[in-house]
């Protein structure tokens, strides 16, 4: 691996950038594909550089193999991001459990006593209303949204932004009770029902969790089972 | 807030002078323990930060890469328990994983 190629394989993981690093098994020649460029010793082309792509749309690196060649495409993707609507209590832990497998995590609450950094050192806040700062964050198929705030007010714009987006999970703290009301309302609001069935509420896995770190476990013990099931239904 | 990858760690060592390697899991059958992608930086002194397996055969990568970094050849290392021991140390899961290894230039 050349020094130079790897800084810039760096600069562009650091500018949240996707993009693959392609080896020739063979010759250890590497390239670096981009969505829209190329840069690096071996020609790619055709076929080949189309597949690469395919392969990067669908974050799966791996060995490609054609007659004249055996290529390792390993994909950088940008960080999976966590949007968690609600700096309550349960959002600490959950903040950072999410920080350590690999999430880039946002905290959106209007209430800037709750998201201070003080309560969340080190992790992006955002003090807007919920539906302004979920706008802003634009979620995508690598987000996921989590909204702990349980006050509609809160709680509800934010989920219609993100039933609207391509997010991976979107769930919501609350009993049973509260979510057949959530869904009340949002049925109110126009969102239909398939929109609001993508909803995981009660939030979390079933795994009988008390204590915030325990609830914060079996969230983000969901939104992972979410994103793998989903990986392998896409999968080669 | 984010933890330094280990290409990252690459990057800084070879900065400070040091000879470094690059591990990279390139294929998987059966159960192994980490995907294809997982990585690890070696320095000259055996150094390693990341992973390529659950400890099984981290040993066997440090050996490997420091021949890769003295003779700055890249090469493929096959772990598993279907190889007919041609490597000592295997993967107590039963599984095989191929093991990228290059020196970073």
């Amino acid at each position: 691996m050349k020094a130079a190629l790897l800084d810039r394989l760096l600069a562009a993981k650091r500018a949240k950038q996707p993009l693959a690093m392609v080896t020739d098994l063979g010759t250890g020649q590497q390239t670096l594909v981009f969505p829209d460029a190329v840069h690096g010793q071996a020609g790619l082309e055709g076929a080949l550089l189309d597949e690469v792509r395919r392969r990067l749309r669908l974050d799966l690196s791996g060995i490609v193999e054609t007659p004249d060649h055996r290529i390792f495409v390993h994909v950088h993707n940008p960080p999976l991001r966590m949007v968690v609507v609600g700096a309550v209590h349960i959002a600490q832990p959950l903040v950072r459990m999410a920080v350590v497998a690999g999430y880039d995590v946002t905290v959106v609450d209007p209430r800037a006593a709750f998201a201070s950094e003080e309560r969340f050192p080190g992790v992006a806040l955002s003090n807007d209303w919920p539906d302004e700062a979920m706008t802003a964050l634009a979620p995508d198929a690598r987000t996921a949204v989590v909204t702990l705030t349980h006050d509609p007010k809160l709680d509800d714009p934010a989920l219609i932004v993100a039933l609207r987006s391509p997010a991976f999970y979107v769930g919501a703290l609350g009993s049973r009770k509260t979510h057949a009301r959530r869904v009340e309302r949002l049925s109110a609001e126009g969102l239909t029902a398939a929109e609001i069935a993508r909803i995981h509420g009660p939030v979390g896995l079933a795994i009988d969790a008390v204590t915030p770190a325990e609830i914060a476990v079996s969230i983000l013990g969901q939104v992972t089972q979410v994103l793998r099931r989903r990986a392998e239904d896409d999968g080669p | 807030m984010t933890a330094a990858s280990e290409i990252e760690t690459a990057a800084l060592w070879r900065a400070e002078g040091r000879r470094v390697a690059v591990a990279t899991v390139v294929a998987t059958w059966g159960s192994s323990p980490r995907p294809v992608g997982s990585q690890m930086a070696i320095d000259g002194d055996g150094r390693m930060v990341g992973s390529v397996s659950g400890g099984c055969i981290e040993g066997a990568v440090v050996h490997e890469a420091m021949q890769t970094m003295a003779d700055g050849e890249h090469r493929m290392l096959d772990f598993g328990v279907s190889d007919e021991m041609a490597w000592e140390v295997g993967l107590a899961c039963g599984g095989r994983v191929q093991v990228y290894v290059e020196p970073v230039e």
